[in-house]
Order: C-alpha cells, then structure tokens, then sequence
C-alpha cells in the first residue's frame, strides 16, 4: 500500500466521521457520494494494476454509489417537511467518541489477524471493519427511515474495502451482481422511505409500530 | 444448458408478462413459467446434467431437492394466484407477476450454484424481488413491514457478504492454497487446508446473515410482520419456499465447515439458534390474535427444528431434510387456505372467525388437516420427520434437546390448536352465507395436502436415496 491509497484510506474514514456528526440529511447524503468515489479510486490508488476487470469496476461504482443512489434519496427526502435528524438517541459528541472507539476497535482486531494478501492488506482490514462498525452505530442511533439506510450504506461499503482484499479472487461478474444488488436494494430503500414520508408526513421510523406482538 | 435455463426460463417469463398488456394472459405467463420451470427441474433430475462451465451451475442431491421444493410450492402459488388476483387487486400493479417469477429466477440461482458469491447475489436477489409484493403504498402496515422486511434483511444478508469474504480469506490466507475460489467442491475437497480461524469467523458470519433471511430467532423480527401483512399467496411462497432456500445457504456454509472437522464449532450454534428460535416461536404463539401471524411464528418454530436437526446431525439431518419438505408443504397450504378465510371473512383477527366449516366449508376442513399436518400428527409427513429427529437426538446423546422439542411442539400444538378450533367451529357471524368456493383458490392447497399425505403415508423409495445422499452432504445418515 503506497501513500496514496493510504489518503484515500485516511479520508473514507473521515467520511465516515462527518456522518457521524452531521444531522442534515441531505448532507449524509452528499458525504456517502463522496465516499463512493472514494471507493471507486481506491484500488487505483492503491496501485492495482489497470485493467478491463478494474476499469468496469471503477466506472460502475462512480455511476450506482456516487451518482445514481445519491439522486434518488435526495428525491426521496425533497418532499420530506422535516430535514434534520431530529433527536437522535445520542448526541454528536457520543457518537463520534463511539466511532472513536469502532476505529481502535478495528486497528487492534486486524493487526491480530493472520492475512495472506500481506502489506497491501494492511490498512484495507482495519479501515473496513471500523466503517462497518460505525455504519451500525448509524443504524443504531438514528431514528430517521433515510438515517438508516446511509447506516446500511456505510456498512455496504466497509464491506466493499474488505472485498479488495481479495483481489482476482472474486470474479467480475459476482462483483458486478453484488454492487447490482446493493444499488437495487437501496433503490426500492428509497422508494419506501418516499411512501413513508407522504403516509406520516414525518420519517421517523419509531412511528412504525403498529405491528408488534 | 438444462441448468442455465432453468434459471433463464423465469426471467423470459417475467420480462414477457410485464410486456403483456392483457391481465389474464400475465397470469397465464405465470402459469406456464411455474409448470415449465417444474418440467425442467423433474428432467434435471432424469438427465443429470453436468455442471456448467466454469463450474458455476450445478445439480446435487442437496440444492436439488429444495430446488424441487421451490417448483412444487410454486406451481400451487401460481395457480392459486389465478383466482386471487380476479378477488384482490395485485400489489406492485403490472409487476406483480414479473416479481413472482424474478423471485423463482434468483431462488434456482441459489439452489444450484456452486460458487459463494454467486449464491449470495441470489440471496439478496429473493429479498429484492419479494420487497415489491408485500409493498402496498396506501396501506400503513403493509409500509412497516416491507420496510423491517429489506432494511434487516439487507443488514444480515450484508453480514453474510462479509462471511463469504472471510471464506475467501480462508482459502487465500494458507501456505499452498487450493482450488478455485469460493467454489463449493473445491472449499469441501480441500476443507482441512483451509486457516480455522478465518473459517470459523467466516460461518459465524453466514449463520447470522443467512440465518436472518430463514427468521432464527433472535433475527427474526421482520418475519411475522412480512408473512403476516404479505398477501396470501406471497406469504405461502415466504414461508413455504423462501426460507428453505436461506435454509441451504446456511448448509452450504456448514457442508464447508463440517469437510473440515470444525462439527464441534458449528453444531452447538445451530442447536442454539434452533433452541432460541422454537422457545420465542412458542411464547409469541401463546395468545397470538392474527391467525396470519401465527402461522409465521409457526414458520420460525420449523426453521429452528431444522437447524437443531442439523446440528444434532446423523439421523436427525436426515429428519430435518424430510421435515423441511413436510413443513414448506404444510405452510404454504396453511397461508394459502388463510387467505381464503382473508378473502371470506374480511379480518385477520382470530376472534372474529367462526364457523369456518359451514361458509367455507372446504378451506375449514383444508385448515384443520393443515393443523394436524403442521403438529407432526399421522398420517402426515411431519410425522416419520419427527420420529427420526428425535431418535437421532436421543441416539446422539442428547435426550435433553429431544425432551425440549416435545415440550415445546406440546406448547405450540396447543396454542395453535386452540386458535384453529375456535375459528373452525361454532356459528358464523349473521352477515356471511354459505358461499361457493372459487376451483382456483381450493385444489392448489388440496394439492398441496395430497403431497404432504403422500409423503407422510409411504416416501418413494427414489426420494428416500436423494434424502439419504442429501443428509450426508451435511454430515447425517439415513435410518
């Protein structure tokens, strides 16, 4: 891993960070798209050689995580009266110290795992499983139906680091079904989170509890 | 070529049915999908057609078998959905049909591909592709529970991506690595040269993330909100097909983890979960007031008899093969007759049902032979399943999980059987007349029962060896 890839590592933990501190949604919003052309310069970065493989891959990641998700849940919370992450369960601060904690959580894990792929792993596990982590602190601590999809975000892409571990071992057209999937998957996200805001007139998911036993 | 299309034939199906103007004639695509996708898997059974290069599709006694499950429970769902789209509006409109027959698409996908990352994307896939039938825009309830449905979901099943990872981490992170990545037969041939921490990390992680998708306990929480707001015949095809289907990816994880002598691992977990699942399935039932709900929970006490099956193992990974035929089979006939009592009475609400027997009196009596089906009675096939789940826990040793599994089932029984009756019997509210019964919306669970009778009464001796050979891809044996 050479300095760059190390900055690009540096700066999709920083993202990480700013949607820990942010409470306005469409800010998430705009942070999780720069984190998707982060992940999408990643490998180049990094020094992975450039080929087709790469190439379709980079090209799809910038089109599905920086451009396509990020219109849809903008359009998703326009009609939305509410913009903000009202009350979260805990403040900023708490938050951010919990992301704290996720990131030496994760430095002290990876540095205790045996991993082949060597020094160009070094900084690919920790930076991974510490994005992970905070997309669940995310899913945990907001309340707001958008809130947690940027936290299913977050953990999608932690776990997109880990998988360039596993370079050429993961073919291309399984890559290519997972981003399919996961751009899908946040497509009908939003389309629900659409609903949800017209039916309450307000996101919060808390509202959504009438089924219960 | 027979592989590919058995994938491929639902997808042309789908495409061509929402290009289809006509509603009847979607249906009709519906149809002829289910019965060509059933004519294709019986001749991959006749033919045995070898893999597809490179490997990535391919036929075993194990995916085969839910792959049959899924076509057989399909078929019924498709007819069924003949007569319940001419009572009830489709949700999703015009993609109604289109979404059913992606969802048998991607369900083929994981039944038959051999690769981890392949079977993931397919996992995901279901999810996606039966998001769109529980989601009725105006309905509250129906919001909440597509929402729990894709949101938890799509976080276990994202674990799961993360556990397949690991696999491959496994496999790269030893001196010689072999075979080809997160291809299942190679994993399985050179299990023991696989890193046993990364592998033990790495089930962990599929067990939860696959886990989710099949409602092990404590997961589970979209699942009686999702099977219970789903249409009926969208319920039957959760329960009956769906969750069998995440049942296998969990076994692919642990025919892995079993070739590499990790059993001690992985056993107690899924006698864990299984435990967890039958105890909270037991106690939400008790005092259940939606009969759709108790049929869900009733989904989560199964799918945790099928995972203490496997992790008990020997005779009992046998049972829990059988079990999961017999019980997909049961429930999908149980939604099914309930949404006849939906479309009859108007109420979900188990209280205001009453004299089921004299409005409609084939879907009562499809009701309580389900009831009897479902609670391991005889002549049904839940019954030899149950004998040879317990023998196998008490041959291994392990009379407590045995003597907890009765107990639990008694609680269930009585719970369920309590709820049944009071719908069943006594005098129908005023304003409902005896009315004819619609062909298409009582032979497909008629079917059903036959099947599950048939089974129950005599296996075919064809069907026994497939079970046999199944069950020792998971480490069990035949009685």
């Amino acid at each position: 891993m050479d300095r760059l890839g190390d900055v690009v590592l540096l700066l999709v933990l920083m993202t990480n960070f700013a949607v820990l501190v942010t409470d306005r949604l469409s800010t998430c919003i705009r942070i999780m798209a720069a984190q998707g052309v982060l992940l999408a310069i990643l490998p180049l970065a990094s020094g992975a050689p450039f080929g087709f493989h790469l190439g379709v891959l980079t090209i799809g990641t910038i089109v599905i995580k920086a451009i396509v998700l990020p219109r849809i849940l903008l359009w998703a919370i326009r009609e939305a009266a509410v913009r903000r992450e009202l009350q979260p369960s805990i403040g900023p601060i708490a938050s951010v110290l919990l992301g704290i904690a996720a990131v030496g959580l994760a430095f002290g894990v990876a540095t205790r795992l045996p991993h082949a792929a060597g020094p160009a792993a070094e900084g690919l596990v920790p930076v991974s499983l510490a994005s992970l982590m905070m997309g669940f602190v995310v899913l945990t601590t907001r309340r707001k139906a958008l809130s947690l999809v940027i936290g299913y975000l977050m953990l999608e892409n932690g776990i997109y680091v880990f998988g360039l571990t596993l370079a050429g071992v993961i073919p291309l057209l399984v890559e290519l079904g997972v981003l399919l999937d996961v751009f899908v998957g946040v497509f009908i996200m939003g389309l629900v989170v659409f609903q949800i805001n017209r039916e309450l007139e307000t996101q919060d998911s808390r509202h959504l509890t009438e089924l219960r036993d | 070529m027979l592989l590919l299309a058995i994938v491929l034939v639902p997808v042309v199906g789908g495409i061509a049915a929402y290009l289809d103007h006509a509603p009847s004639r979607r249906t009709a695509w519906l149809v002829g999908g289910a019965v060509l996708h059933l004519v294709l898997v019986a001749a991959a059974w006749r033919f045995a057609p070898a893999p597809t290069d490179p490997g990535w599709l391919a036929f075993d006694p194990l995916g085969g078998l839910v792959l049959t499950l899924v076509s057989v429970v399909f078929v019924a769902v498709a007819c069924y959905t003949v007569g319940y789209l001419r009572r009830e509006d489709p949700r999703g409109g015009r993609a109604f049909v289109s979404c059913l027959l992606a969802f048998l698409a991607s369900a083929s996908l994981v039944a038959l591909t051999r690769h981890f990352g392949l079977l993931w994307v397919g996992m995901e896939a279901t999810t996606l592709a039966t998001a769109p039938l529980i989601y009725d825009p105006s309905d509250r309830r129906s919001l909440e529970a597509v929402w729990k449905y894709l949101l938890v979901c799509s976080v276990g099943i994202a674990l799961a991506l993360l556990g397949t990872f690991f696999l491959a981490t496994a496999q790269v992170t030893v001196a010689a690595p072999h075979g080809g990545p997160l291809m299942l037969p190679d994993l399985v041939a050179h299990a023991r040269g696989l890193h046993p921490a990364w592998l033990r990390a790495a089930f962990v992680f599929l067990l939860v993330g696959f886990g989710t998708k099949m409602g092990l306990a404590p997961m589970h929480t979209w699942l009686p909100d999702a099977h219970g707001e789903a249409p009926s015949p969208i319920s039957a095809l959760l329960s009956g097909a769906l969750l069998n289907v995440a049942f296998l990816a969990v076994l692919r994880g642990f025919q892995v983890v079993h070739a590499a002598g990790q059993d001690s691992f992985a056993r107690p977990l899924l006698i864990g979960f299984g435990l967890l699942s039958m105890l909270v399935a037991a106690a939400f039932l008790l005092g259940q007031e939606n009969y759709k709900r108790m049929l869900a929970y009733s989904s989560i006490e199964h799918m945790g008899i099928l995972a203490i099956g496997v992790g008990v193992s020997g005779v009992a990974a046998y049972g829990a093969l059988l079990h999961m035929l017999g019980a997909s089979l049961t429930k999908a006939l149980l939604f099914l007759a309930a949404g006849n009592i939906l479309i009859g009475f108007g109420t979900k609400r188990t209280r205001e049902v009453s004299g089921l027997l004299r409005v409609l009196p084939a879907t009562g009596a499809l009701f309580v032979a389900g009831l009897f089906a479902i609670s391991a009675a005889p002549p049904f096939a839940l019954f030899p399943s149950e004998v040879a789940l317990l023998t196998g826990a008490v041959r291994g040793g392990r009379i407590w999980i045995a003597v907890a599994m009765i107990l639990l089932q008694a609680t269930v029984f009585m719970a369920m059987g309590s709820a049944v009756l009071g719908m069943v019997l006594g005098a129908p509210p005023e304003r409902l007349v005896r009315a004819r019964e619609d062909r298409w919306l009582v032979l497909p669970p008629l079917g059903l029962l036959l099947l599950v009778l048939i089974l129950g009464v005599a296996i075919p001796p064809g069907l026994r060896g497939v079970l046999a050979l199944a069950a020792a891809a998971v480490g069990g044996g035949a009685p």
